[in-house]
């Protein structure tokens, strides 16, 4: 049954409460008194009155219209929505980690220190760096976090002269836009016919100006890049440094090391890659790893391990780019991480990465025939196809998008990456099995289908879900997202 | 909609008019089809120095947010505060009424590198397959 649920605003009726407070039992106070006259109010706040099982259903209601991994298949590409252990959530809720204070001493908070350093040299053998920071709130933070250290080196060693980051027009836009907050202009170098970063133009554009190349491995089409080693080695020989974009670090996480491949500095996604469910907003974490000649620069305080055995924070780092975050990290998403990593063990890690690169290619060789599929080679854990075998039936990415919903899936991410018109980027994850990935398929191709049969069907899709096609345009134009009370 | 001849052409989509030293910029119809509906515009101010080759302001869209790329060097002239007050003249009239900028030319000659409107449909053509 579809039923729209109305704000919470309009269930308000005066006078409603949820609770019955009771009678005042100590001197009132007088508010004036207490508060400077601009600290008051001048008029009463606009909140909703309803009882406590009005706003119970209505929350509860709205979270039934959600979907999460909890409740289906969930591939957008590049976000990684795989399913995470509850257990690592019941172990992040410990008492001893819930009721930590970020301003207790040291000596009472050995247990979590000890669990952070762990967990730096965990993610550097994973990533082949020699030192970690667990700052960063998120990629991109992680980002901002690495290009600042990055910037820091060439600053102490007194070289002005570079100006530049090179981008492949493959990335992630935070890359780009990192760069550009941290100063820098942006080069971006094309990608060559197998999806990789173009070896010519790169040559072309790396020269003494360039401070780094930022880079994702594998890339945004879900290749990863043979020439890794040769593009690392470009821009060393003019001097600039090789950052990684972990954002693709699923498909290699125990495989493969960014820093056998020649890069300098690293982010790791957490929330993405080791165990923290996202999406809602947060918290994440962005942990930065760079090689050994980048650690004086990496932010402060860093967990370290005395020789006595005790764990301590140390603040006496002083080529630090300085602090990134307020206290130390996103903590609890800290302890899922290394719940994550100790559970699954080294050969787990490697299965884990086995399997979305599984998943992935299997998914792609059954959807490569009914869609379009741009660069056909092995995938890692994500692919890239597009609706350009139906372009003649007027059919785009969105509706077919849109068509999926009808079958409870959430659709893949689309229109990215950009370098492919109407792409539509398909991450399965490697925690979905078999029978999963097949029933996925099977509607892919009942939607191919449909297009050829039947094609409004699928371009006035959603048909099953409580509103239909929302108006984005007037949405992004016109955004009306606060409630006011109607005169 | 039909790509007028009088125009230049970029292969990153994008229109350059030539009339004296003074050089009109805009994105093509093909462009503002493969964005689909714009919602925001970015441009440079009056006054402003744009590079060729380089970025001198953004479009958004509900699919993607995309630079626009310059066909020339030089100092902005006049904005169209139209197509920034109602991004979806874009949409309706890339040729028209959604002019973006436009630019005293420094020099003349990065537009020699421009496609004229055969070699445009050319390319079109070409990206098809």
């Amino acid at each position: 049954m579809k039923v729209l649920e109305p704000l919470i605003f309009e269930q308000s009726a005066e006078g409603r409460t949820g609770v019955d407070l009771p009678e005042l039992d100590v001197p009132g106070q007088d508010l004036t008194a207490l508060l400077p006259e601009e600290m008051l109010r001048q008029t009463e706040p606009e909140l909703p009155e309803v009882s406590e099982v009005d706003a119970v259903r209505h929350f509860t209601r709205l979270s039934t219209f959600n979907h999460g991994v909890d409740t289906g298949f969930y591939p957008l590409g590049s976000c990684t929505m795989k399913y995470n252990p509850k257990v690592n959530e019941m172990l992040a809720r410990l008492p001893g980690f819930v009721n930590l204070h970020p301003y207790q001493p040291e000596e009472l908070t050995q247990g979590a220190l000890r669990l952070m350093s762990e967990l730096q040299d965990d993610l550097a053998e994973i990533t082949g760096m020699d030192a970690f920071t667990l700052q960063p709130a998120a990629g991109a933070h992680g980002e901002m976090t690495g290009i600042l250290i990055v910037k820091a080196y060439h600053q102490h060693r007194q070289d002005a002269k570079r100006t530049k980051v090179i981008v492949p027009d493959s990335a992630h836009g935070t890359n780009p836009a990192t760069a550009a907050m941290a100063g820098y202009r942006i080069v971006q170098v094309p990608s060559n016919e197998r999806g990789g970063v173009d070896l010519e133009e790169l040559r072309k554009a790396a020269n003494e100006e360039v401070a780094a190349l930022m880079l994702t491995n594998p890339n945004t089409l879900g290749l990863f890049d043979e020439n890794i080693t040769e593009i690392a080695r470009i821009i060393h020989e003019v001097g600039g440094l090789v950052y990684y974009d972990g954002a693709n670090a699923n498909a290699i996480m125990g495989l493969a090391r960014p820093g056998d491949m020649g890069f300098d500095a690293v982010h790791l996604n957490l929330h993405k890659t080791f165990s923290t469910p996202h999406g809602g907003g947060g918290p994440g974490a962005g942990p930065v790893g760079v090689k050994e000649f980048l650690a004086p620069f990496l932010p402060k305080p860093l967990v370290k391990r005395k020789e006595n055995g005790k764990y301590t924070l140390d603040y006496d780092r002083p080529l630090s780019i300085g602090r990134v975050r307020a206290f130390y990290a996103s903590f609890s998403v800290l302890v899922k991480a290394y719940a994550y990593i100790r559970g699954l063990g080294g050969e787990g890690l490697k299965q884990a990465s086995e399997n979305a690169v599984l998943n992935a290619n299997f998914l792609m060789s059954v959807l490569k025939e009914p869609y379009h599929l741009p660069y056909d080679r092995v995938c890692q854990h994500e692919f890239v196809i597009t609706p350009k075998n139906l372009k003649s039936y007027g059919v785009h990415t969105l509706d077919l998008a849109k068509r999926l919903l009808d079958y409870g899936y959430h659709p893949p991410t689309i229109y990215f990456p950009l370098i492919v018109e109407e792409a539509m980027m398909i991450e399965p994850t490697e925690t979905e099995s078999l029978e999963t990935l097949e029933r996925f398929a099977e509607t892919m191709i009942k939607i191919a289908e449909e297009v050829r049969t039947d094609v409004d069907l699928v371009k006035n899709a959603p048909h099953t879900t409580l509103v239909s096609r929302l108006d984005e345009v007037a949405a992004a134009r016109k955004p009306d997202i606060r409630w006011k009370k109607s005169e | 909609m039909t790509n007028p001849v009088e125009l230049k052409y970029s292969k990153d989509h994008d229109w350059a008019k030539v009339e004296g030293k003074v050089v009109t910029l805009g994105i093509t119809d093909h462009a503002q089809e493969s964005l689909g509906d714009v919602v925001f515009v970015e441009l440079p101010a009056v006054g402003d120095k744009i590079a060729a080759g380089e970025s001198y302001g953004t479009v958004e869209s509900v699919k993607a947010v995309s630079d626009i790329v310059a066909a020339v060097s030089g100092t902005v002239v006049a904005v169209n505060e139209g197509v920034v007050d109602a991004p979806d003249t874009l949409n309706n009239d890339p040729y028209g009424e959604g002019w973006l900028v436009r630019v005293e030319a420094d020099d003349l000659k990065p537009l020699d590198n421009l496609l004229n409107v055969q070699q445009y449909e050319a390319l079109l053509a070409e990206e098809e397959h």
